[in-house]
């Protein structure tokens, strides 16, 4: 269980991380969504005691990092790929983390089978390729068998392959118990892992939600609509309950009715259509919709409610 | 590159009690010996500091009848330990990378990780590598002793461990160099750039006692004999008996330590303040 509560970071005049507060629970894959340069890594790097929170408070298991007794054996966290020196080969590295928390030796020849870096073990990690480099800090995240784990956009330079074991690897972890809290910039790949979703934009929060109930807003239907009368179109629209926009290529984007109704009040009101067609927003399109708001709304006080009620709608 | 999707049984065996010093330790252990630069800055230390012995000593035993004005206070320890000059900057670049390079590698995050008390890192490096260091100095300064008195021999004049000064001399070259090694890594934790952390190694050792030259020279003095370089320098040429501009060695060698353990405590306030 790791749990925030109005985490901020400061760096300087820039607010890198506001006022977040969430819960992660075990058992389950969470997914920690926001664009590049939300302050996800930021949180991550509060959660592990590496970065001082300027206000606020984080607890994993309920106590602060700093004050876990062995904390390699409590939580694994891959922070970044590549942060090992590039000198020392793989083995050594896991090796020497392993010792310092008193974990036996046998164990780094486990997690480097596990991560498939066996074969190349005695290699001096600066030939590591980007993704040999995420197996490897994900062997570390594993070392101490922990409760509770961190993956900071695991899937980064992976191949296919990589991605698809990550994905069970994230899935297996979660269902023996363990939390499992996973950044990412794409929603589509927290759709296939995650459970539930925290989602984060310019350091705020978002929402947090399950994954179902944010694809059930998520695929929510428009319509996309054009015709030589659109204002008439509109106000017809309107009257009858739909929601209406105009996109940027002139064509009205209308939400509340399907294609069928929509027809049917146009021929009654006897207004010309050019164009009738369903749209499916996808996941992505819906988190990125969230997240650009966070942007517009920011600085707004009620950012977090007023756009959870959007959602709804 | 074969994956395995399923992960390993769980069997929970937490130790007791909490990570100590010894563990970090330990850690510390392999970090300095896993990667190669390590062992051939340790080796380069010794080579170069036997190498110049050699030379030096040889030399002045080629001379030696040629250079009868040279012999008045001639110190044949000291000149056998010449060497000492090239391998403080060896040290202290080793010193410098033992820090920065966990820094400029990110390796400080994972370190972190395993040790959130960041002061016990500290210590723990710090014992290590001092240790190391201090060996590895203390080997190269007989080694040189031994070497250039084996060079020197009839006609030229040679000491053996016996002569008055001459352990004092070897023993305190060790000291200071291992001294140094710790003071550069003090450096590099202030510093947590490599470059930037040896330019200022290399400018204190080198540059600082040029700058201060122009000063008027009963000002000079009295400031250059706080100069590491100087206190090194003093280490090796103040024969028994002798008066120094500077401090004896050994006073020398308390405030190298002094320096070390301020430089060391301000490393471990700034890096328990600062974000990793």
């Amino acid at each position: 269980m790791i749990e925030a509560k109005g985490l901020t970071k400061h760096y300087g005049d820039k607010l890198a991380v506001d006022q977040l507060s969430f819960n992660v629970r075990p058992g389950v894959v969470t997914g920690f969504l926001g664009p590049n340069g939300s302050g996800k890594s930021t949180t991550m790097r509060m959660i592990m005691g590496l970065d001082g929170a300027s206000a606020g408070d984080v607890t994993i298991n309920g106590r602060h990092y700093r004050d876990l007794a062995w904390p390699l054996h409590e939580v694994g966290a891959l922070l970044e790929a590549k942060a090992i020196h590039p000198g020392r080969s793989a083995r050594k590295h896991l090796l020497m983390l392993a010792q310092a928390n008193r974990i036996a030796p046998s164990r780094v020849d486990e997690v480097l089978e596990v991560v498939g870096l066996t074969s190349v073990a005695n290699q001096r990690a600066g030939k590591f390729s980007l993704g040999m480099g995420q197996r490897l800090g994900i062997a570390a995240a594993l070392l101490g068998d922990p409760e509770v784990l961190l993956f900071d956009e695991p899937i980064n330079g992976l191949d296919p392959d990589g991605i698809r074991w990550v994905r069970t690897l994230l899935k297996s972890l979660a269902l023996e118990g363990r939390t499992v809290f996973v950044s990412s910039h794409l929603m589509s790949e927290m759709a296939l892992t995650a459970e539930e979703v925290v989602i984060i934009g310019k350091g705020r929060l978002i929402l947090q939600v399950s994954v179902d109930e944010l694809l059930a807003q998520g695929s929510r239907q428009s319509v996309r609509v054009s015709s030589p009368d659109l204002a008439g179109l509109r106000r017809v629209l309107d009257d009858n309950g739909a929601t209406t926009s105009v996109d940027d290529d002139g064509s009205l984007s209308v939400r509340g009715k399907n294609n069928m109704e929509i027809g049917e009040l146009a021929a009654q009101h006897s207004i010309v259509l050019y164009e009738l067609t369903p749209q499916t927003e996808s996941l992505e399109e819906a988190f990125m919709e969230l997240t650009e708001a966070s942007i517009e709304y920011h600085g707004a006080a009620s950012a977090g409610p007023q756009l959870e009620k959007e959602i709804q709608q | 590159m074969t994956t395995n999707s399923t992960v390993l049984i769980r069997e929970k065996r937490i130790p007791a009690g909490r990570y100590s010093l010894t563990d970090l330790m330990r850690s510390e252990w392999t970090k300095l010996l896993s990667v190669r630069s390590t062992m051939w800055t340790l080796g380069l230390t010794v080579f170069v500091g036997l190498g110049v012995s050699a030379i030096a000593s040889y030399e002045t035993r080629t001379h030696w009848l040629s250079q009868p004005q040279s012999h008045v206070g001639f110190d044949p320890t000291s000149l056998s330990l010449a060497g000492v000059y090239v391998a403080q900057l060896i040290i202290g670049v080793l010193g410098v990378m033992v820090m920065s390079g966990e820094y400029g590698t990110g390796t400080i995050r994972a370190t972190f990780s395993a040790s959130p008390r960041r002061p016990l890192v500290l210590v723990a490096k710090g014992i290590v590598f001092g240790v190391v260091t201090l060996v590895v100095a203390m080997v190269t300064s007989f080694l040189s002793f031994f070497l250039g008195q084996g060079l020197l021999s009839s006609p030229a004049v040679h000491a053996t461990l016996s002569t008055p000064g001459a352990l004092r001399e070897i023993v305190g070259t060790g000291l200071f160099l291992g001294l140094i090694g710790l003071f550069a890594l003090g450096l590099a934790t202030v510093i947590r750039h490599t470059a930037g952390a040896i330019s200022t190694f290399v400018g204190i050792l080198l540059v600082l006692p040029n700058v201060l030259r122009p000063l008027p020279n009963s000002i000079y003095e009295d400031v250059s004999k706080f100069l590491p370089s100087r206190i090194g320098a003093n280490i090796l040429s103040i024969g028994p008996g002798q008066q120094g501009n500077g401090f004896s060695p050994w006073v020398g060698l308390l405030i190298m330590a002094i320096y070390t353990a301020v430089l060391l405590i301000i490393s471990a306030v700034v890096m328990v303040r600062r974000d990793a």
